[in-house]
């Protein structure tokens, strides 16, 4: 086996934005012909330290070799030169630009700007790879992985030769993944070097040969994949020993809590969005709901909680006693007023859950400032609660009175789920809860549900990381554009089974 | 009987501002900057070229003896260059501080207004005529100098061949710019600064380079159209406050033709028709109902404007990071 070709070697790099310290004296080697994983918490330091190679960010402090030579890289223009490019998580594309039009933007080196000459040679590049794609189509007509591979033909058309790819699975199905692995197979063995910044184990060991974890801004070690284990990858990658099980209790005498029938509900650009969705939520039991994003998820939620106007159908809250209260047109105060204890923990934490600029306290209060008969509003209570939530979920913070968006993704969705399971509810709609959320708080915040569950909520739980749906969920609703394409059992369905109910309407080939 | 002929001139003369201002506004919001500080910089355009060519018919003593070239170049150089100084005061704060685009445009509104009244005050007072204006006769003519034919080939001159070169530099200025926005390199990478700075940043545009370059050439167009309202459509009379409130329709033509110059052509034109329509539609006697017609462009612009909410095609949207400031490193 020939010696293996360094193409990128860091050494000693530190970044720090204000106080906090992103990375520090890392040293990292990329390979040809290797696919790299960098794994790791959230915020521990892997987009960072890639955006420095990508000339987003500039080191304070470090080295880059590049083939051997010390390189410079201070602007993306820079990374382009050096052959490096980026796939960054939320994709670098105009919307209203075709791909061929984003495949080309910002080159310069060719003689007069000719668009279908480039196009001949985008589609040569296409098919190197196999890559289908619509050089015509706008962006915004395109799926999430439609707009990967516009991604990633626009770093190959650019004579990339490594290419690093931020959490590229996040939005994917499992059928998409594994074809975009096996594009990446492709291209490492044509030679080229390929970073995969993930923190999903399972991935990593899938597709990478050699993994390098960071913790908190520090490289912590180094594995060859074929050698490492999930446990001790999870280890390095927290620090501690922690257990990857989430429990499932079985559901206590359920009863049926909220029933969905036929609710259509259209969009405001007139699209369908929910097409005659048909479903009941049990209490002491979690009902997932799996879906592509966009399919239709946010709508279902907001329906229920009042907040979307429903065409079609009929959505209806069953009390204790049978009796039927319908939820179509009132509004979330209304709904309260019912007596009807709903809580809803929305997909957009800081723009429709909390106030992003105001302290925990006075967050808290925006479900109780009602109360009360006097003029002036009671602060005391709120204040108390935030002190209770802090304690009890060990929110991360100096005071109650930090604004919210100071914290870290994770402590404000504590400090959401917090508020919103203080009010004693019935049924908990959650929207994608641990998005952005490192290992640590992903773990807390399934317990928190799961103690829900046991006290007999509820729990409506729309996910996007079908282990943890597989894991977590009692039954498991899976949504494709809109309609209902079936719902299965959590305990007894398979990864594969659900990525193709998502894909295809009942899940047929 | 609807005099078409003298009508179309007119209306042409009245919506040449609105052209350059719109295509200057369109020009700097394809960048993502929005400048509303536009009103205020044709007033500076205006006052600066009025400036310059009051300075140099004064120092020739008799107006008579003005050099055609001297009397075009000097204040269409004191023009851009005041419109230009005005650009640049806004990418300063706005692109390089990051301060809110609302707020600094409308400060430049108020500034470049308060900028002109007072040098044409002081001006005037130079002058020390009785009447609260200045002429600049002389400057004007050379403006005003048509095609010599214009004159002689009836309804067809009048209506095609009559107007200052400054009028023909707007349209094909509005052609030109739709044609690098749509057609070049330039132009689609100027779209993509305008449309998401960070993906454009990311394939290694300079977003700074070109949202300075944009924004101080849409100022420099608009401040045309200041120096085309005072030379040519008034006559070469500076009198305070007489530009009025046409910088802002301008910017209501952005939106009116959609971010696209070539249909600004047609449009301001119609602007401009509009704004003189009551001077053309007997009214008799009644005072009131000309009064109803004059507020016609406005009305057309509120109209506009519900319509244009109402769209939803994408590429009709204005650029989608508009009004935002951008910082590579922000997390």
């Amino acid at each position: 086996m020939p010696e293996k070709q360094c193409a990128v070697s860091l050494r000693g790099i530190s970044k720090a934005f204000g106080k906090i310290q992103a990375n520090h004296n890392v040293d990292l080697d990329i390979y040809r012909g290797e696919i790299l994983a960098l794994l790791g918490e959230n915020g521990s330091g892997k987009t960072t330290l890639m955006n420095m190679l990508s000339g987003i960010y500039f080191p304070d402090s470090g080295t880059i070799t590049i083939d051997g030579k010390p390189a410079t890289i201070s602007s993306p223009r820079d990374a382009f030169a050096y052959g490096i490019g980026m796939i960054h998580q939320h994709f670098k594309l105009i919307n209203v630009f075709t791909a061929a039009e984003n495949i080309v933007l910002g080159l310069q080196d060719e003689a007069g700007f000719n668009l279908d000459e480039a196009k001949t040679r985008i589609m040569s590049v296409c098919d190197a790879y196999s890559f289908e794609i619509d050089l015509d189509q706008k962006v915004y007509d395109m799926s999430v992985s439609q707009k990967q591979t516009v991604e990633i033909v626009k770093l190959l058309y650019r004579g990339t030769e490594v290419l690093i790819l931020d959490e590229p699975t996040a939005v994917l199905t499992p059928q998409e993944t594994d074809k975009l692995f096996a594009v990446l197979r492709n291209m490492r063995d044509s030679g080229k070097a390929i970073v995969i910044i993930t923190h999903k184990l399972h991935e990593v060991l899938d597709i990478s040969d050699r993994v390098s974890v960071l913790r908190k801004g520090e490289q912590i070690g180094e594995l060859l994949t074929s050698k490492a284990t999930a446990e001790q990858m999870t280890n390095m990658m927290v620090g501690r020993q922690v257990s990857l099980n989430i429990e499932r209790p079985t559901p206590q005498d359920p009863r049926e809590r909220i029933r969905v029938e036929g609710v259509t509900v259209r969009g405001s650009d007139g699209v369908v969005k929910l097409d005659n969705v048909s479903f009941s939520a049990y209490t002491g039991e979690i009902l997932g709901i799996a879906g592509i994003s966009g399919c239709g998820q946010k709508e279902l939620l907001e329906a229920i909680a009042g907040l979307q106007a429903v065409e079609q159908g009929s959505i209806d809250y069953i009390e204790d006693d049978g009796t039927l209260d319908s939820l179509i047109g009132k509004d979330p105060l209304e709904i309260a007023s019912m007596g009807i204890a709903l809580s809803f923990v929305p997909e957009d934490r800081l723009g429709m859950g909390l106030v992003g600029s105001m302290d925990l306290a006075d967050n808290m209060m925006l479900r109780s400032f009602r109360q009360g008969r006097s003029f002036f509003t009671d602060r005391k209570a709120p204040e108390h609660l935030a002190e209770k939530v802090i304690d009890e979920l060990e929110v991360n913070t100096t005071s109650v009175h930090t604004p919210v968006s100071n914290l870290s993704g994770g402590n404000v969705q504590k400090v959401l789920v917090g508020r919103e399971i203080a009010s004693a509810p019935k049924v908990v709609l959650s929207a994608y809860a641990v998005r952005g959320l490192d290992v640590n708080s992903s773990y807390v915040i399934y317990d928190l549900l799961n103690k829900q569950k046991e006290s007999g909520v509820a729990v409506v739980y729309v996910g996007e990381d079908l282990d943890v749906l597989l894991e977590l969920c009692d039954r498991i609703l899976v949504l494709c554009a809109g309609k209902v394409s079936g719902i299965v059992d959590g305990r007894n369905t398979t990864k594969n089974e659900v990525g193709l109910m998502m894909t295809n309407l009942g899940g047929a080939q | 009987m609807f005099d078409i002929v003298s009508f179309i001139p007119r209306a042409v003369a009245q919506g040449i501002p609105l052209l350059f201002g719109s295509t200057g506004e369109i020009i700097t919001e394809k960048s993502g900057n929005l400048n509303l500080g536009i009103p205020g910089v044709m007033y500076v355009g205006g006052i600066c070229g009025v400036i310059g060519s009051f300075l140099y018919e004064r120092s020739l003593g008799n107006p008579n003896l003005i050099n055609p070239v001297l009397g075009i170049l000097i204040p269409l150089v004191s023009c851009l260059v005041g419109s230009l100084i005005m650009g640049l005061l806004y990418c300063f704060l706005t692109v390089t501080l990051r301060a809110n685009q609302n707020v600094t445009g409308l400060a430049m509104t108020t500034f470049g207004v308060g900028f002109g009244n007072f040098f044409g005050g002081s001006l005037i007072k130079l002058t020390g005529a009785e009447v609260p204006s200045i002429a600049l006769s002389a400057t004007s003519k050379l403006f005003r100098t048509t095609l010599p034919f214009a004159h002689t080939t009836g309804p067809v001159g009048g209506i095609f061949f009559s107007y200052g070169f400054l009028a023909y530099v707007a349209i094909i200025l509005a052609f030109v710019a739709s044609f690098v926005l749509k057609r070049t390199r330039t132009g689609l990478h100027l779209r993509a600064v305008g449309e998401d700075p960070a993906a454009a940043d990311a394939v290694g545009i300079d977003i700074t380079r070109y949202k300075y370059l944009a924004t101080c050439l849409g100022c420099m167009v608009a401040g045309l159209g200041g120096l085309y309202y005072v030379m040519d459509y008034a006559n070469g009379v500076w009198s305070n406050d007489a530009f009025g409130d046409r910088g802002w329709l301008a910017i209501a033509l952005v939106i009116f033709t959609i971010w696209r110059p070539n249909i600004s052509v047609f449009a301001s034109i119609l602007f401009g028709g509009l704004y003189i329509l009551y001077l053309f539609i007997p009214t008799g006697e009644n005072l009131a109902v000309k009064e109803i017609y004059k507020m016609l462009p406005y009305v057309v612009t509120i109209i506009v404007l519900v319509f244009s909410s109402l769209r939803n095609k994408r590429e009709n949207q204005p650029p989608e990071s508009l009004g935002l400031p951008y910082f590579r490193e922000d997390r």
